[in-house]
Order: C-alpha cells, then structure tokens, then sequence
C-alpha cells in the first residue's frame, strides 16, 4: 500500500507551508510574498509527489495485470516438482506483486490419480516446497507463504487419461 | 450407538445406520476352479421370528463371496430338512452336493442359532455350532456361522464376522466433494457414517483390537490425524503439524502409532506414543519416506521411500534402527499392507505404465501381480490372509474390489452411488 505514505508526505508538506505563514513576521508584503513562494513550493511537491504516487498506482496495477495474466494455477510434468518455464514466469509476477504488499499466501499442491494416495501427498507437498523455495528466492518472506498438500484428493478434472491427469498436477496460489 | 455430535460447520460426526440396505453391491467375477459344492438350506425359525434377517441367505452369501464354495440354489433343493432327522442323502448326491449345512434360529429377546454341517458322502456331521446373541445382531452372528463353516472345510480361521472401513466420495463438479468415512459388516452390509466431511477423509486405519479407528481429516483446512472409539464416538486429534499429518499405522501392541510428519523439513516416519503422545523419529532422509506399516510381531515396519530415486519398499528394524530394501523388480513399489503370518506382502506394483495389486512372498521373494486393471491401489488384507480388498476404478467410478491371495477368486463391490476408495479390512473381532 505504497500509495498511503506518499500522500502522508504531501500532506506533512502542507503543513509546513502552513507551519511558515503563520509564523512570518510583521512585515506584510514580505509574509505575503513569503507565504506565495510557500504555497508555489508545497503545491509543486504535492504535485510532484502526486505525480510519483500516481506513478507507484501505476506500477501495482501493471503488475496486478501481469499476475491476472500470469493466473493461480501452476502446472507439473508427472511424477516431477520442476517448475516449468511457464511456471517461472508466472511466479516471477506474482514475487514481483507479493513484494510491493504484506499479503500472506497459501500454497496448495494436488497430484494426479496415479499412484498411492500418501506417497501423492507427498508429492503434492514437493510441488508446493518447489513454489514456496522460488518465491522466497524471489524476496518474498517465508513466513508470508503457508503449504498445504491435498495429494490426489481434489481432482479439478475427473476422469481419467493425460487430459484430465495434466489438469490435476498443479499448485494453486490463494 | 446413537451419537450425533457438530463439532464444526464443515464436518458431522455421526453414527446412523444408513438403512439396512448395502451401499455397496457385490459383484462376483471369478471363482475357485474346483469349488465345493453346498447346500445352505433355509433355517427353521422358532418364536417370534418374523421379518427376522434370512441367515442362510448371509451364510450363503459369504461361503459364495470366497470363491471357494459353490452354494446349490434354493430352487434346487428336493428338501428343505432343518434337523438331522429330516435329511435324505440320496436327495443330495442326486444334485452333487458335497456338504450340507441344516439349521434353526430361536428368537426370544436374543437370537440363538443351532447349526450342523454335513458330510453329504460319508453322511455324518463334520461341524455342530451355536451361535447367540442380540437380535439386531442377527447379520453377525450369521457371519460367525460363515466362520465356522469356512473353517471346518478349508482349514482356515473364517474372517466373515469382520467389518470393513472406507472412504465414499460424492462428487460436486465445480465445488467441493462430499467425503463420508464408512464403517461397514465385511459383506458391505449395514453401512454406518462415521464422519461426513466437505475436506478430504482419508487413510482410515485399525486399531489391533478392533475397537478404535485412526484416520487423516482435513477439516481445518490442514491434515491433521485423529483416532476415534467406535463404541463412544470419542474422538482426539492427534496431530497438528505444519506439513504432511498422514498414515497413521496402529503397532500390533496398540500402544504407539506410526506415522507420516514433514514438520521437521521432508517427509518423514515417526512413532508416537499414544499414552504420553513422545514422537520418535525413526527415518531421517531428504527423500520421500511414507506409508509405513508393521509386521505383525512388532519388530520391524515397511514403509515407501524414493530415496533411490523411484518408490520402493523398505524396511526398519526397531531394535537394530538398520533400514534395508525390501522390492526391487519394476520401478514403482509402494504402499505395502502384510499378511497376519508375517509372510505375504502386498503392495501397489507399477507395471508398463498401470499400477497393479502385486504379492511379494517374502520366504520365496516371489513377486506376483494379482490384478489386471490399471489404477488399482490401497490393498488391505483379510486377518485371515485369504483375501485382500482394495480400490481401483470401473467405468470411470471409484470402487472397490477383492481378489484371493492366490488370484483365483475375484469380486467387486461398487457403491449403489458415487465412489468409494481405501478400504480398510477390521481385524479378527473378539467374540
């Protein structure tokens, strides 16, 4: 919430312009002149400032797109934890967002149906360490990012073949 | 045992009997190839018996269900004699019948049922029994007829008056699955709900005596492990780690419970005792270490691991803490359940890409696959090691299945609706 301790700024600047009227001296004209050039200056920071937060808007809101873009869901190759390049750069706009907030995130990792359902779990578990390593490798804070495996538990799709099994391996940002 | 108790708006403990009717229906695919041929004749009711359970028809249907008996129809049958008295040998022989068994069931307050099983060819009595107790236990104590039968004939200890435990699914397309954990008789009658769930139930689990269950629940949105009294409903959580809480596994002494935690970084087996809840950790590998198992003496357990790169099965001594490989034909090996003789392990075997139910020997170390579909998995063994049931998909549904340890004789149990998984066979029931 970047954009709050920039309008505090500009706010604590007009203060201080206030601040120097108030206290000028007896010497009207010059107070007057003095007071113009003070309110000139904080209105210029405030629209510096303005301009800067605007900016940061901006920004987070290119990088919300690029996390909308980039979506929740990542997937994996069968039996395997790897991030895929797609996955990377999924996780690369979702580091890059995390970092600019305080948001804690839940990882959850699913598996296909193949295979035992505890060694699944644990499978699920790898695949959302994996997630969790390369967002914290990214700058977000470990203890912002909780872990949870579902195994093969909550199938997205449920039949079977690679179709529906592709759909499944995955680990989902909430 | 009535109890109902909400504990959260996600789940419901409860103990109803769902109806008398099965939720799971037995299918027969395969028998023995020389089965025996007998003739269950319909018991003679005394006292108020009306509407009463038809006991031969259970008895019957158990004796099929094994695969080794062939049970002559009703239709059939030239006489329906329930004493000795009554019984002609020719009638019989006439229809091949090797054994008979004749019978009468007494109701007063409690059920009593007097049976004799026949040798049709030497025409003498082989096995003469009792059986007593509750009325609405009358599906029981036809099972333990089953028992005695079955035991008489084969030579070994019947498992028919066990009960089965298992996860049935219904599914929500789009939204979240409804789980129930299921405790049901060994024939898949009298299904009862022993927690119904919108998170994920699984890996239900025995406790030695047969009075107390342990299961995974993820009702507060994490796994976590519980054990439950089936008498009371009683229920304690177990665990709450961060990470994996998972296949808890009674000790054949009851008094410590492996399981599964990743709290301290992977995946890891871990004993806890149940009195004073000290964990001990027996595996310290970077790997995937899971699904462990004891022997039935206690010495050692079997558990999964992939520390070699692929799941196999390994095994812990307790005493000497020395873990060695136990599998190592095909690449993937895991989830291993034992027999009660300490000899015959089955387990989840990978073969050309399909996952079977394979039978290791381990005198012989003879590998051997018991199963021909393709996402077979969960195999839990009879007490008496006769038969394993275990979860594979039929028509694009979740059921179970059973199949003799020699493969021989196979049925399946799907579920009237959805899809069941993980079952859990009962050990033997004191009587």
């Amino acid at each position: 919430m970047k954009q709050f301790p920039v309008a505090g700024k500009a706010i604590t600047l007009l203060f201080t312009a206030a601040f120097l009227v108030a206290c000028s001296g007896s010497d009207t004209k010059e107070s007057e002149e003095a007071a113009a050039a003070a309110a000139a200056a904080a209105a210029a920071a405030a629209e510096a400032e303005q301009a800067a937060a605007s900016a940061a808007n901006t920004e987070i809101m290119r990088m919300q797109e690029a996390v909308s873009a980039a979506g929740n869901v990542f997937y994996f190759e069968y039996d395997s934890s790897t991030l895929t390049s797609q996955a990377l750069q999924a996780l690369d706009a979702h580091a890059a967002l995390l970092k600019s907030n305080e948001r804690t995130v839940r990882l959850e990792g699913h598996t296909d149906e193949r295979g035992t359902r505890e060694y699944n779990m644990a499978l699920g578990e790898r695949r959302a360490n994996a997630v969790r390593d390369y967002m914290a490798g990214s700058g977000v804070a470990n203890y912002r990012i909780e872990t949870v495996s579902y195994g093969e538990e909550q199938a997205i799709a449920y039949g079977s073949g690679e179709s529906n099994w592709a759909q499944n391996r995955r680990v989902e940002l909430k | 045992m009535k109890w109902l108790a909400i504990t959260s708006f996600n789940i419901l403990l409860l103990a109803i009997a769902l109806s008398a009717r099965a939720e799971l229906v037995i299918e027969i695919t395969q028998g023995a190839d020389n089965p025996t041929a007998i003739a269950v004749v319909p018991f003679a009711v005394q006292g108020s018996g009306s509407g009463i359970e038809d006991i031969a028809g259970v008895v019957q249907s158990d004796l099929h269900r094994s695969g080794q008996f062939a049970p002559v129809d009703r239709r059939d049958m030239l006489g329906l004699p329930s004493t000795k008295k009554d019984i002609f040998y020719r009638d019989w022989r006439a229809i091949e019948t090797e054994y008979l068994l004749i019978g009468r069931v007494s109701v007063t307050d409690r059920m009593r049922i007097d049976y004799e099983l026949y040798d049709v060819v030497r025409q003498k009595a082989v096995y003469t029994g009792a059986e007593e107790g509750p009325v609405n236990e009358a599906r029981m104590l036809a099972h333990r007829v089953s028992d005695r039968v079955y035991e008489s004939l084969t030579g070994i200890r019947g498992a028919f008056a066990t009960r089965l435990l298992y996860v049935a699914v219904t599914r929500v397309p789009g939204g979240k699955d409804y789980f129930r954990l299921t405790l049901a008789d060994s024939d898949g009658a009298r299904p009862i709900v022993l927690l119904e769930s919108r998170e994920p139930v699984l890996a239900p689990a025995w406790s030695p005596d047969g009075k107390e269950i342990a299961y995974v629940s993820f009702e507060s949105s994490r796994p976590a492990i519980y054990r439950q009294n089936l008498q009371s409903g009683a229920r304690e959580q177990l665990t709450n780690f961060r990470g994996l809480n998972g296949a808890p596994a009674w000790s054949p002494d009851g008094k410590s419970m492996a399981m599964v935690l990743s709290k301290d970084g992977s995946p890891d087996i871990y004993l806890m005792d149940l009195a004073s809840k000290q964990l001990q950790r027996i595996t310290r590998h970077y790997a995937i270490d899971t699904e462990p198992t004891w022997m039935p003496d206690g010495k050692s357990l079997l558990f999964t691991s992939d520390r070699g790169g692929r799941p196999q099965i390994y095994r812990y001594d307790v005493a000497s803490a020395q873990t060695t490989r136990l599998t190592y034909e095909g690449a993937y090996n895991a989830r291993a359940r034992v027999a009660q003789d300490g000899r015959n392990v089955v387990m989840v075997h990978q073969q050309n890409g399909r996952f079977h139910i394979a039978l290791l020997d381990l005198v012989s170390d003879r590998l051997q696959i018991l199963t021909s579909t393709e996402l077979d998995e969960s195999p839990s063994i009879a007490p008496n090691g006769s038969m394993l049931l275990y979860a594979t998909k039929f028509q694009g549904r979740g059921i179970l299945a059973a199949v003799s340890v020699d493969g021989g004789v196979k049925f399946r149990l799907p579920a009237r609706d959805g899809d069941v998984r993980e079952p859990a066979w009962s050990p033997y029931m004191g009587r």
